[in-house]
């Protein structure tokens, strides 16, 4: 199997001039998918191989595997590659909402999300001579949407840097502290606008870097291979930042769930 | 083991990816140690309160505007 890439186009380029993180976004850029699935799991890491995405070797069309099933969205994607604008709208149609999940959840801005959801899938559709068909349609539209999310994100800092890795090398997290026990259905103590209050704050109280890695596995429910594919990191990298984020994200909701003294806790 | 090694091991035996050597083992522990119980449900319960709550919805009418302006600008390219 030829070798292939994610490209998201000259704004990721820009800032993989800016800094050392972005070297290594950069960096995952040229990856290889070294086998076909179901073997997945056992291709990561698997930054092996350079790409010059210039060459059009290097972006051969979408390729199924013989007998294997196609994914109804690759089927989608070869229609939009040929000019079928509807075939297009119903991937659209199939995946804004968890885009904008997504974009909502790294940026915490309405608006960006919004610009996010469109300029992802336009970018998208611009790129879909790069899309190989050995990787999910959504995993890769998910890596899209996720850097521009980083971009917005630090557009709204005023220009400061915003990496997946911020923040992840701190020791909060790995060691859970607190003891307090919770209620059988923690959730009933609050009203559903609380709640929704409460579980929003608690998530945009974690790093970038974990937040993220949260999000797609645990909230839109990719695995933990698809996980690193979207993000550009290594599944040791995802298992690490997940465990924390959990972690975190639990100690911070004890502070809001843990049993009252009255209901008997230790 | 440790409460360490069983952090280690928390993900995946929340998500029932370990062996029967290794789950009998992480039993073992939990039958001893009161805050890896606390840790593990909890951090169970903070994972299916994330799961049962779309804390962004994309309303019809928002999301029926992105579509039009996503296709529009297609048809262009």
């Amino acid at each position: 199997m030829s070798g292939i890439a994610f490209h998201f186009g000259d704004s990721l380029i820009n800032i993989s001039r800016m800094s050392d993180f972005a070297a290594g976004w950069c960096e995952s850029f040229t990856m290889k998918e070294a086998e076909p699935r179901p073997n997945r799991a056992a291709q990561f890491p698997f930054r092996h191989e350079r790409v010059d995405f210039l060459k059009p070797s290097a972006m051969p069309n979408i390729q199924t595997q013989g007998t294997e099933e196609v994914h109804p969205d690759v089927l989608l994607v070869n229609r939009a590659r040929q000019g079928d604008v509807q075939a297009y709208e119903k991937l659209v149609k199939q995946y804004d909402r968890q885009v904008f999940r997504i974009a909502q959840h790294i940026t915490q801005n309405r608006e960006d999300a919004e610009d996010v959801v469109q300029d992802a899938f336009l970018k998208a559709y611009e790129k879909l001579d790069q899309f190989q068909g050995n990787s999910k349609f959504y995993t890769w539209l998910v890596r899209i949407a996720v850097n521009e999310s980083l971009m917005r994100l630090r557009k709204r800092r005023t220009g400061r840097m915003v990496s997946i890795d911020e923040d992840v090398e701190t020791e909060e997290g790995s060691m859970p502290r607190d003891l307090a026990d919770w209620g059988p259905d923690p959730e009933q103590q609050y009203g559903q606008s609380e709640l929704a209050d409460i579980l929003r704050k608690t998530i945009h109280g974690l790093p970038p870097g974990f937040r993220t890695v949260f999000v797609l596995r645990d909230v839109e429910g990719l695995s933990t291979e698809e996980t690193a594919e979207a993000l550009g990191l290594s599944v040791p990298a995802v298992k690490s930042r997940l465990l924390r984020a959990r972690l975190q994200l639990r100690e911070r909701l004890s502070r809001y769930f843990r049993k009252n003294k009255r209901d008997g806790a230790k | 083991m440790t409460c360490t090694e069983f952090i280690a091991q928390l993900d995946d035996l929340l998500e029932d990816r370990v062996s029967a050597t290794l789950r009998a083992e992480l039993d073992e522990h939990l039958r001893t140690c009161e805050h890896c119980v606390i840790t593990m449900s909890t951090t169970r319960k903070t994972i299916e309160i994330y799961r049962s709550h779309e804390l962004y919805e994309l309303p019809n009418d928002l999301r029926a505007r992105l579509q039009k302006a996503i296709l529009a600008k297609c048809k262009k390219c």
